[in-house]
């Protein structure tokens, strides 16, 4: 029984067909990989699953349970919650105060919440800057603390939309390391991520959408491999000069 | 924190202290700052802290004034507790209308003008009852004693009034600590990512609309029996949302103190203008300059007075983080 089923979910814009029955499974404890190019519904698919859009058919079900007509909050109480490809950190407030709203979500107490928070910004390298406004963040550690508000709902599964992105190659090293530890926590992973180091790092399992389809599933060094994956990104000459 | 506490104590005890100088002119000023800066923080509750600007918070000042008069009038019952039938029945409009506008998603300007267009409604409706006096407005009999809310010179007054900022101030910092608080704001901050870490947006905007709303009437029971006369253009119009939302824009909002601060700055001045241009004819000026000095205000210190208040006595408190 998988955490999370997906079964035909498409997404349409007027005319547009943003994600177009698009099925998948993810088992417990697994570290999945969304790629595609640039506009391939990989961020629709996203809000269609955490419940800011509601698909146009299809499916998603989260342990045993239907959650296509439930609104954000509430999936996020079931225990799936995602990030921000454009982060949305709470600006006018700290750091400690960003992760003590997220906190709040499984402890009703503010003080352990606030204890719950301090620990969560400690786990992700931000302890110095508790006490920061986020307005005053750079980008690197607005991402960390979108991961920091994430972890600190205490999901079962985490969906993050590009959080390697534009982060220096010591820093995804970082990053990679981290998440394999929340990993270790019993937390399952669905990420989408451009920095193919950090895909093929964490994930034994990749899935390629292009103009919102899946073309392919599998291990990351099939993927690289698959004639339509090559195509999708380098266009069909260069697939069709390759096969 | 704990310097913040003695200071403010300190100016509590000032206050508790002040009428012993005062003459009935200057304590009716203070009655006015009083009552501003308690209905300053109540919009500051729904505005200041979820970030949705109301226009039409006479509508609850108008409810709880007419629904206490009324009930005092006709039924015999005490203004106190007609206040809080008043309060309830602002909480129900209020509550009406969030779910009319929370639930279709309404934000910003459109938010404020579903705020306008029902203060309005509550206007003309008022405007054109019956029983409550149309245009001539409604007189109330003067029948002092506690049970009535009704006294003879502006002393209780002062202290009630007082007594109402404080209790605003307490409600607002039990709120600030607490998870509602602490959603109210995230709301205002970014209401997607707040839904995404669980904040449901609905339920908490009701909230704060039913908390502000419950609370605004309040005022309006305490303006009915302090003026002893009502009529819709004073206590349900336009012009009164404003100076509302005046003293929190100008003093900080989303503060605990910055409606307190911006009406000790504005109501005091707004009295005397008034009083001093009606004298010599040019009644009505007094707005012009009102309207002068919110752009300044705006321009110069767009997060309030009290970011730079917050700064100056920084040293004097020995720590960079006040209230």
């Amino acid at each position: 029984m998988p955490l999370l089923e997906i079964k035909g979910v498409s997404k349409n814009f007027g005319g547009l067909r943003a994600v177009f029955e698009v099925s998948f499974g993810l088992e417990r404890g697994e570290i999945l990989g969304i790629i595609g190019p640039n506009g391939a519904g990989k961020t629709t698919l996203f809000n269609t699953l955490t419940g800011f859009y509601k698909p146009d058919s299809g499916e998603v079900w989260f342990e045993r349970e239907n959650l296509t007509d439930l609104k954000p909050h509430q999936i996020c109480q079931r225990g799936m919650v995602r990030t921000f490809q454009i982060v949305k950190p709470f600006l006018q407030l700290t750091v400690l105060d960003n992760v003590i709203v997220a906190a709040l979500n499984r402890i009703k107490n503010t003080r352990e919440a606030t204890e719950k928070a301090l620990r969560t910004i400690e786990f992700v390298g931000l302890k110095e800057k508790k006490d920061t406004l986020a307005t005053g963040l750079t980008l690197p550690h607005r991402k960390q603390l979108e991961l920091a508000r994430a972890l600190a709902t205490e999901p079962k599964l985490l969906l993050l939309d590009e959080v390697m992105a534009g982060l220096t190659p010591i820093e995804v090293d970082e990053l990679i390391r981290l998440l394999r530890e929340v990993n270790q926590r019993a937390i399952t992973i669905l990420m989408i991520e451009h920095v193919m180091r950090g895909v093929m790092a964490l994930s034994k399992r990749v899935i390629v959408l292009n103009y919102g389809e899946k073309i392919a599933e599998g291990t990351p060094e099939e993927v690289v491999k698959n004639r339509q994956v090559i195509e999708a990104y380098l266009g069909e000459e260069f697939g069709s000069a390759q096969g | 924190m704990a310097k913040i506490y003695t200071l403010l104590g300190l100016i509590l005890l000032i206050l508790l202290l002040l009428p012993l100088f005062l003459n009935q002119y200057l304590l009716g000023i203070f009655v006015f700052i009083f009552y501003y800066a308690y209905l300053g923080q109540c919009w500051n509750i729904l505005t200041g802290y979820t970030g949705n600007i109301s226009l039409g918070h006479s509508l609850y000042v108008g409810i709880g004034a007419y629904i206490s008069t009324m009930l005092a009038m006709h039924v015999g019952f005490s203004p106190w507790i007609g206040m809080v039938i008043g309060g309830l029945g602002a909480t129900l409009i209020g509550v009406i209308m969030g779910y009319l506008a929370f639930r279709f998603g309404l934000k910003n300007v459109y938010f404020v003008l579903i705020t306008i267009a029902f203060a309005e409604i509550g206007r003309l409706v008022a405007l054109h009852l019956k029983p409550l006096g149309q245009f001539m407005g409604l007189f109330i009999d003067f029948k002092p004693g506690w049970a009535n809310f009704q006294f003879k010179g502006n002393l209780p007054y002062y202290y009630i009034g007082l007594g109402f900022v404080i209790f605003s101030l307490i409600v607002v910092r039990v709120l600030e600590l607490s998870k509602w608080g602490r959603y109210f704001v995230a709301l205002r901050e970014d209401e997607d990512a707040a839904e995404s870490v669980g904040v449901n947006a609905l339920k908490y905007k009701m909230i704060a609309l039913g908390i502000s709303s419950f609370m605004t009437a309040l005022a309006g029971t305490f303006y009915a029996n302090y003026i002893f006369y009502l009529h819709p253009t004073s206590i349900m119009s336009m012009a009164l949302s404003i100076e509302i939302v005046l003293r929190p824009i100008i003093g900080g909002m989303g503060t605990a103190l910055g409606p307190v601060i911006g009406s000790f700055l504005i109501t005091p001045l707004a009295e005397l203008s008034r009083s001093y241009f009606a004298k010599a004819g040019y009644e009505g000026l007094h707005l012009v300059i009102y309207g002068f000095l919110l752009v300044a205000v705006v321009l110069f210190f767009p997060r309030g007075v009290i970011s730079y208040i917050k700064r100056g006595i920084a040293p004097l408190l020995g720590s960079s983080k006040a209230v």
